[in-house]
């Protein structure tokens, strides 16, 4: 069974520095997949040799079967929306919008309707003859999603599309771009290093680190099974906690500031007797309690500072001089003070263990 | 206190008039002061009166005068144009490096004093110069006259002139997001298209502002025609020294250049009333 579009094996070289290696990944046709990662860890990168700017020094890019090599950008078919949105600055809306259709022969009246058509479709019916600097920076946004979409593209590439809008218009335009997507049916890939982000648009999720993957998955996997301890610092809030592995066989490990642990079963990492690694608890999945709860683990803790959010709180309490973070309802939070010393609880299925 | 106050508001106020005090006083004495003067002799000199103003718009030989400096104006400046926009394009492609060197060569010769490069070109280009020497040469026996044509005087002032264009397209060209190329690259742009519909527009801003500038200069350029031109194919500029020089004749000579004044003014007016002059110096 092959896949939409296919990278396999690509490494990509400058001088002697490895901007990305060993990376595999395939794509299922009108997938969404988001590209998460720290700036620098070769999210750019990996999108530039995809749409042809920049050739893999290893490894292939297939399309449907087909190689990519040796085609042009031009060649190519595939749509970008770059981060600055690239609008033709001496162009109106509709005439950038036009420009794809433009060199792909077609008369300007046919694309003129296409590109208005397209406007229409992004929510920008009206504006066809305002000029981009007419224009405020989410409707920018538009006009480059309209144009990166207008010639039907094999592919849509969007790199830190929402990175200068923003938070309000950040999150209407996921929505707006989500929506789009699905009704068109395009074959996505999304860049960001908003993991918030990264969670309510995406298919998969494929994270970035250091010019590899470290992780591809459905987006609550990912989040709730981290494989590294990069994945679960990165995504998320954590609790990381080192410890030393007593009995692989068992889910057991041992940690100064939890005790023994039972640690929930591990899918892919195999785990060593003795092995030194970190265990990963969600803030939200630990309980706070005055006393210890008979059916959960616990541990206890002093809190040093609650930060209200008014739907739910922050405590952060310390054990062992290790911070720990805890979610509490905000309901929960007016019984509690600095200070008082209470007990943290999980169950085995809260915890996972991650390695560096 | 509220007297205080006035006084450091307008002490803050007077300060940077007093500063620009010395530049006023420059402009009055050596540019506002001959200015008017120049326009009174117009009306004056040799009687009161518009007759001189008449002479300019109905003798046929300043009429042709004019037209031959627009027609050497607009040669020059395309030519600057065709010689310049592929530099400026070379400049903003290359190694930081190279850009340098080129840059480097360009100002060497802009600072060289135009009179300098004007006698360089006669020596040049003169009937015992390396260049007929050269057409001799390969074989070309009796070469016409390069010297004191059109030729050489275009020559020497599209050298002249010639870096206006290259660094206002420079500029603009330097100041082009790469972004846009490759963003009309993923679209299927590519050579004569993507130059047409992409490059050259962005750059248009560029052209025009050195058009601009040549232009204008051009219109009033004096030392180079006179040197290097064809006697028979004047300037305007030239026409007025000779009506000073050689026949005295003050008034003709300052009706012709008011007029030559308020056409460039009017070039200039266009200019602005579509880009904004602020911008003619980048
Ligand atoms: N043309 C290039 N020459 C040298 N290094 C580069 C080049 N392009 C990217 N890099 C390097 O590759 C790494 C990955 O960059 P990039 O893919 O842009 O990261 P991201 O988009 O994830 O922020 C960075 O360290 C960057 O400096
Ligand atoms: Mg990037």
């Amino acid at each position: 069974m092959s896949s939409y579009l296919q990278l396999s094996g690509i490494n990509k070289t400058y001088g002697n520095f490895t901007a990305l290696e060993n990376v595999d990944l395939e794509v299922e046709k009108g997938e969404f997949v988001t590209f998460l990662g720290p700036s620098g860890s070769g999210k750019t990168t990996t999108l530039m040799l995809i749409a042809g700017f920049a050739t893999p020094t290893r490894g292939t890019i297939d399309i449907e079967g087909a190689s990519l090599a040796g085609l042009d950008p031009q060649d190519r078919n595939i749509g970008i929306v770059f981060q600055n949105y690239a609008l033709f600055p001496h162009k109106t809306a509709a005439e950038n919008v036009y420009f794809p259709l433009q060199m792909r022969d077609v008369k300007r009246l046919e694309g003129m309707r296409r590109a208005d058509e397209m406007l229409d479709l992004v929510g920008l019916a009206g504006f066809s003859h305002r000029y981009p600097k007419e224009l405020s920076g989410g409707q920018q946004q538009r006009v480059a999603l309209a144009r990166a979409l207008v010639f039907e593209p094999d592919l849509l590439l969007l790199d830190e599309p929402l990175g200068a809008l923003d938070k309000n218009l950040r999150e209407q335009m996921q929505i707006e771009i989500k929506r789009i997507q699905k009704k068109l049916g395009v074959t996505t890939i999304f860049v960001t290093h908003d993991q918030t982000e990264a969670m309510s648009m995406s298919d998969r999720i494929c994270v970035f680190s250091n010019g590899k993957i470290e992780q591809l998955g459905k987006p609550l996997d990912i989040y709730h099974r981290p494989k590294t301890k990069f994945v679960a610092d990165f995504i998320g809030e954590s609790n990381l906690i080192p410890a030393r592995i007593t009995d692989a066989a068992n889910c057991k490990a041992q940690s100064n500031v939890l005790g023994d642990v039972t640690y929930g079963t591990q899918s892919g990492t195999e785990l060593r007797d003795g092995q030194e690694v970190s265990l990963v608890i969600r803030p939200e999945h630990l309980k706070l309690s005055s006393k210890r709860l008979a059916d959960r683990m616990s541990a206890g803790i002093e809190i040093e500072t609650i930060v209200n959010y008014g739907d739910n709180a922050l405590v952060i309490g310390t054990s062992e001089s290790q911070q720990i973070r805890v979610r509490v309802p905000g309901a929960d939070v007016v019984i509690l003070n600095e200070g008082d010393k209470c007990f943290i609880s999980w169950t085995q299925d809260d915890v996972f263990v991650v390695t560096d | 206190m509220m007297r205080r106050m006035t006084r450091l508001v307008d002490h803050q106020t007077i300060w940077p008039w007093l500063l620009l005090l010395p530049l006023a006083v420059y402009l009055l004495v050596f540019f506002a002061v001959p200015l008017i003067e120049v326009l009174k002799m117009s009306v004056t000199e040799p009687k009161p009166g518009l007759g001189n103003y008449q002479k300019v718009f109905t003798g046929a030989l300043y009429g042709k005068v004019f037209l031959n400096t627009f027609g050497t104006a607009t040669l020059v400046t395309v030519c600057c144009l065709i010689v310049g926009y592929p530099l400026a394009y070379l400049m903003s492609n290359t190694t930081p490096r190279r850009a340098m060197m080129i840059l480097l060569l360009i100002t060497m010769s802009f600072w060289t004093s135009f009179l300098v490069r004007t006698y360089a070109w006669m020596v040049l280009l003169g009937n015992n110069g390396p260049i007929i020497w050269l057409i001799e040469m390969i074989g070309i026996a009796d070469p016409p006259g390069l010297l004191f044509t059109r030729f050489s005087s275009t020559l020497a002032m599209v050298h002249i002139l010639a870096p206006y264009m290259i660094m206002n397209i420079y500029s603009v060209m330097k100041k082009i997001d790469p972004v846009l190329i490759r963003s009309a690259e993923s679209m299927g742009a590519r050579g004569g298209s993507l130059f047409r519909h992409i490059y050259l527009p962005l750059t248009a801003p560029g052209i025009a502002n050195g058009a601009v500038l040549v232009f204008v200069i051009c219109l009033g350029f004096y030392v180079t025609p006179v040197l290097l031109g064809s006697p028979r194919e004047q300037m305007v500029a030239g026409l007025i020294g000779n009506q000073i020089e050689q026949f005295l004749a003050f008034g003709l000579g300052s009706a012709m250049a008011v007029v030559l004044l308020v056409i460039t003014l009017i070039v200039l007016g266009i200019y602005h009333s579509r880009f904004g002059l602020d911008k003619l110096w980048g």
